[in-house]
């Protein structure tokens, strides 16, 4: 074991060689994970809908992300003679780019021992956490616009106007339901929400489960995924803003939504289900006073927590576990939900989703307010109140969303017979 | 806290070289053979006709307004969210007549009609 000390920006050549050690590694790691997250995609796809799916190149077509790649790179590139040279080379960048830099504030496993001093296993641990996160979830929206209006195609330009519609109204609902999130954890920072899970003993998706439904359905309309892909829309707009996109930049585009997509799954896991945190209490440990404690005893010292090497392997698996269990059901849902009209999309997200997130947060800050009043600690008791009132939240939200007056069908707006209807 | 904002300048850094990369890689290695019909806009096969810079829905801009007073308050209500129990009821009813006033607005424009997309 080597010293306690965590290592920062003041130990000069230290930090320096950690952190680049890290961004390399979390770039690769993104890199990676997103080309065979499409393949998971088409493989999952297939099993599915009971076909084989792509299983030529490599064993189990595991060389196939491979494959694609040097296949885009090499294919010629269309550039349409009417399309605005500048920015549809800007559009692909202008997606890519925040799409990779949102995992930097995402704690992915427990700080790890080193002879030279703790090494915290996050990128930068930035204390505006949540509004990086949203910030950069916003500039997204530049990316798809900006190709939908340089390729000068008629459905490109649909599908950017449907994009940034659908993106805007959706980002007000993401951060509502954030909202909740911040109240629980009193604090901005991804590594404090960690933290705080482990001080409640619960995670944060059952004390705010209305909130993580919100939260997930908001998440799909940004990644533009079904039941959510307004912008892409085949059936409808050929493939939406990109197009006219071929070869690298369109796979750039491609690469921008699957790491969208593994953003939003992380920040789901770390949000909602503890980040990295694994159940049982033996492996906690969050910052007390600038130390790592594991709790606080029976006279209410703080244990100082044991790190090893083991403790953050197994974090880091049960934050890679949690990742890839909602990336699975990204894939999941595109198979199992048929897409929603575009009216239905937009009142979902200003008729339920907006006023919904805000009534419920209102309702969690009155309950946590009597709860302190009532000298209630934060802590396991805390937690279950507030897992009570959450739950009959989200009964209340199912109710009403199940009495179907809210997302107009076909006939919206009108009450339809059945004698109607088949007349 | 070692907090630093530096790690994120570099892996934008990283990331926007990463991208230019992409670009000019393939720039270099892939073949240009243009013709007229590869650079027509792709309508299906279809010869467009007009421009696609037209006007369009007057929707999108209520929208895009509506987006703005929203997303201001998620910003006004985060330093609340944050400090909830030591800023107490007083605060709490603030932020209830806050948000009540917005609910209001966005009740008028549901009854106007704004929300609509027919």
């Amino acid at each position: 074991m080597g010293s306690s000390h965590i290592i920062g920006i003041e130990d000069g050549t230290a930090y320096f060689l950690v952190t680049s050690a890290k961004i390399a590694v979390m770039f690769g790691v993104v890199m990676i994970t997103v080309a065979y997250t499409t393949l998971a995609e088409r493989r999952v796809s297939a099993f599915i809908q009971d076909r084989l799916g792509p299983n030529r190149v490599g064993p189990m077509g595991l060389l196939q992300p491979i494959a694609d790649g040097l296949k885009n790179l090499l294919k010629e590139e269309t550039l349409p003679a009417s399309a605005s040279r500048l920015y549809f080379l800007l559009g692909p960048m202008l997606a890519m780019i925040p799409a990779l830099v949102t995992f930097a504030v995402i704690p992915f496993a427990a700080p790890l021992p080193t002879p030279w001093g703790v090494v915290p296993m996050v990128i930068a641990d930035v204390p505006i956490g949540v509004l990086y996160i949203l910030a950069l979830s916003s500039l997204g929206v530049y990316g798809v616009v900006i190709a939908g209006w340089a390729s000068n195609n008629k459905y490109a330009f649909l599908g950017g106007l449907r994009a940034s519609a659908q993106m805007i109204s959706y980002e007000v609902g993401l951060g509502l339901s954030l909202i909740a999130v911040l109240m629980l954890a009193g604090n901005v920072t991804l590594t404090e929400i960690v933290s705080r899970q482990q001080q409640l003993g619960i995670w944060f998706a059952l004390p705010l489960s209305l909130g993580f439904i919100l939260f997930l359905i908001c998440a799909f309309a940004e990644t533009n995924r079904l039941p959510f892909d307004m912008p892409e829309a085949e059936s409808e707009l050929i493939t939406g803003f990109h197009t006219e996109y071929s070869a690298m930049k369109f796979s750039m585009f491609f690469i921008a939504e699957y790491a969208h997509m593994l953003t939003a799954s992380a920040l789901m896991a770390t949000l909602f289900f503890g980040g990295w945190d694994l159940p049982g209490t033996w492996d906690d440990m969050y910052m007390f006073q600038g130390q790592l404690i594991s709790g606080f005893g029976a006279n209410g010292a703080p244990i100082a927590a044991t790190l090893t090497v083991w403790k953050s392997l197994a974090t880091f698996l049960g934050f890679a576990l949690k990742t890839g269990f909602f990336l699975f059901l990204y894939i999941w849902i595109r198979w199992t939900l048929p897409r929603f009209r575009y009216d239905q999309v937009m009142e979902l997200g200003w008729k339920v989703i907006i006023p919904i997130s805000l009534g419920y947060t209102m309702v969690l800050a009155a309950t946590m307010l009597t709860l302190y009043e009532a000298g209630v600690e934060y802590g396991f008791t805390f937690g279950l109140v507030l897992s009570v009132v959450s739950g009959l939240c989200t009964l209340g939200f199912v109710f009403l969303l199940d009495k179907g007056g809210t997302i107009g069908g076909a006939a919206s707006g009108k009450k339809v017979t059945f004698e109607q209807e088949i007349l | 806290m070692s907090g630093s904002y530096i790690p994120l300048l570099v892996l934008f850094g990283v990331s926007i070289v990463n991208a230019i990369g992409m670009g000019i890689a393939s720039h270099i290695l892939n073949p240009r053979r243009p013709t007229p019909v590869k650079e027509m806009p792709y309508e299906s096969g279809m010869i467009p006709l007009g421009d696609t810079r037209q006007r369009f829905s007057v929707k999108f801009y209520v929208v895009a307004i509506s987006f703005i007073v929203f997303d201001l308050e998620t910003v006004f209500l985060i330093p609340w969210a944050v400090n909830l129990q030591s800023l107490g009821w007083g605060v709490f009813g603030a932020v209830s007549l806050f948000v009540l006033l917005l609910a209001l607005g966005l009740v008028y424009e549901w009854r106007k009609g704004g929300l609509e997309w027919e």
